[in-house]
């Protein structure tokens, strides 16, 4: 009696606990935008192993197949699904090895100015006095600059190429990153955890890299998720307006630019590339709207 | 009120000094300004008298307060290209951007606002979702490709309209569509969740009890109260669409400041390059200090935050 009992309330608590290991998995998957996140991982495959899954070289050119349209089209061909440029490029294969070069400059502009702004509102915040003041008033500088002409300008001074990109739009884009988490770490500056640390001695260094950067890792990557769209966007502007990624790499806003002068015969050479850039910014969008629900719904108005 | 249009006023002076020393230094980042302006053909020694004359052959600093007390007096300079007062040219082209900029403006309101209201107040069916999409779709694509495509559909397959330049209204159309696309979509989204929190207050309920026809309430007493922050929310994002202007003035070679800045950086006129980048930034600052400080006077709460 007392040993089915006994057994009887262990099957009954494994039971529990199982059911809430199952809603606890069920609760992260819940609501995970999934056709978003497919086109990231597509996007990220291409961006990491383009160059193992091309159907063709993306710079040989084929001059039997020039300006061949995709193959639902009358003349098209199963060979180039998407078509040929100008000069006989398989679109397909540029578009692939395309998402490389927007994924490293994306990632890295990401990284590089969410770290200088998470750095930024860790001094200014916790330092305060004149160190915030000082860089708050450099935040707001660089905020209220008109970002796209500086940009253009200092591209077109320092020369095109990936590294030149990565580096201005890097230096260009972290006051956003400033602005928000500054007052993040204002908030968690007053908190119980911060003072206890404190009274056991811990330096400001410690506090602040150790103690409040953890608290603001959600906001940040929501940031730096939100941000990636934009970048992509900036990035292929640049390269479509010819101050991003030199020519014979294949970059999408070059490729744009280069179905431009030919759009009266191929319409297909501009349109891929675009709808590229659109699916994976549009999915950025839609992954970073659905990560601040997530994580963080104090930033629902934002 | 007046200390706070004081301070807003200082630290737009100051942002505006750290703008102009950029601008400053990009004719020094690309490498010797008076072998770019020099003629291939020019010896050694006329590139040093380019310099003494240009006062190149100064320190830095003493460079940039020339550079600055000449451009506060409207003097920007030579343009190497057309070689005439950078500000002449700048003021020549001004009014096509203005008129790109305005059209484009009328576009967004007359769909955007209307969009928004109505998404709201149908808020959560079916066009409410098409306006969501709408909005989410139109803030993914890059306006170059929104232009390309639109000279696809309009220009070449259909051949409504001419493919670029200026001339007739025809031409204003779809330049002004692709410049307000980007910002129609945020003007959804923004006058959509100003007016749902509109309705969602007390003075609408006690309108609808009064028994108020819904249209009455939701244009008088509604849209009457959405329109604050649309309206300085839209006044704020209106320096975005200067962004856009280089970017759409380039696809649809209107001839405008935008485009202006794009030819002159690949003919290397650094003169011109920095009289449009400085007057941009200056009309930036400019815009977003008034709209902050109108924006203090409607809502006085602002000022102490």
């Amino acid at each position: 009696m007392l040993n089915s009992l006994s057994i009887s309330e262990t099957e009954e608590t494994g039971r529990v606990s199982e059911r809430f290991r199952r809603i606890r998995f069920r609760d992260i998957i819940r609501g995970v935008p999934w056709i978003p996140v497919t086109i990231l991982v597509i996007f990220l495959v291409c961006g990491l192993f383009g160059s193992f899954i091309t159907p063709h070289d993306p710079l040989k050119t084929d001059l039997r197949a020039v300006k061949k349209p995709p193959f639902f089209q009358q003349a098209g061909d199963m060979k180039y699904l998407l078509g040929t440029d100008a000069i006989g490029r398989d679109i397909l294969s540029r578009i692939i090895t395309g998402a490389g070069v927007s994924l490293q400059v994306g990632f890295a502009v990401v990284v590089f100015a969410g770290a200088l702004g998470a750095l930024v509102a860790l001094l200014s915040a916790y330092l305060g006095g004149w160190v915030d003041t000082i860089l708050m008033r450099i935040t707001d500088m660089f905020l209220s600059m008109p970002y796209l002409i500086i940009l253009i300008a200092l591209a077109a001074v320092l020369g095109p190429s990936k590294n030149n990109v990565i580096l201005i739009m890097a230096v260009l884009g972290w006051a956003g990153y400033a602005r928000v988490l500054r007052s993040e770490v204002l908030r968690i500056k007053n908190a119980d955890f911060i003072k206890l640390a404190i009274v056991a001695r811990a330096g400001k260094a410690r506090i602040m890299f150790q103690h409040i950067f953890p608290n603001i890792i959600n906001t940040l990557v929501v940031l730096a998720t939100l941000q990636l769209g934009n970048v992509i966007i900036m990035e292929s502007s640049l390269s479509f307006l010819g101050l991003g990624v030199p020519p014979p790499e294949p970059a999408w806003g070059s490729m744009v630019a280069d179905g431009r002068i030919i759009m009266n015969t191929a319409w297909w050479v501009s349109t891929w590339p675009g709808i590229a850039i659109m699916l994976v910014v549009l999915s950025s969008n839609l992954l970073g709207d659905w990560l601040r629900l997530r994580l963080d719904p104090k930033f629902r108005q934002l | 009120m007046i200390n706070y249009i004081l301070r807003r006023l200082i630290q737009a002076a100051i942002c505006l000094f750290g703008i102009s020393i950029i601008v400053f230094l990009l004719s020094h980042l690309s490498g010797d300004p008076a072998l770019l302006m020099a003629p291939p053909e020019a010896k050694p020694e006329d590139i040093q008298a380019l310099r003494v004359v240009l006062g190149l052959d100064k320190p830095l600093y003493v460079q940039f307060w020339m550079f600055i007390s000449k451009a506060v007096q409207g003097d920007f300079g030579q343009s190497i290209r057309w070689g005439k007062p950078c500000l002449e040219l700048w003021l020549m082209r001004f009014p096509n951007t203005l008129l790109l900029g305005g059209a484009a403006m009328a576009f967004t309101f007359v769909v955007g606002i209307p969009t928004g209201i109505l998404s709201a107040v149908k808020a959560g069916r079916w066009f409410d979702n098409f306006g969501k999409a709408f909005a989410l779709a139109g803030q993914s694509m890059p306006v170059f490709w929104v232009g390309l495509m639109l000279m696809l559909l309009f220009a070449v397959a259909l051949g409504w309209l001419p493919t670029s330049g200026m001339g007739t209204w025809q031409h204003l159309l779809m330049p002004a569509f692709t410049l307000g696309w980007y910002f129609t979509a945020a003007i959804t989204r923004m006058s959509r969740s100003a007016m749902l929190d509109v309705l969602d207050s007390e003075y609408i309920k006690m309108a609808r009890i009064k028994g108020l026809p819904e249209y009455v309430v939701i244009l008088k007493h509604g849209f009457r109260n959405a329109m604050i922050p649309i309206v300085t929310l839209a006044a704020l994002n209106i320096v975005t669409l200067l962004n856009g202007t280089v970017i759409t003035e380039t696809v649809f070679n209107w001839p405008g400041i935008g485009l202006l800045i794009v030819n002159s950086i690949f003919a290397r006129d650094y003169p011109m390059v920095q009289t449009c980048v400085l007057i941009a930034s200056a009309l930036f600052i400019f815009t977003n200090l008034i709209v902050d400080v109108l924006y203090a006077y409607i809502d006085p709460r602002i000022k102490y935050q």
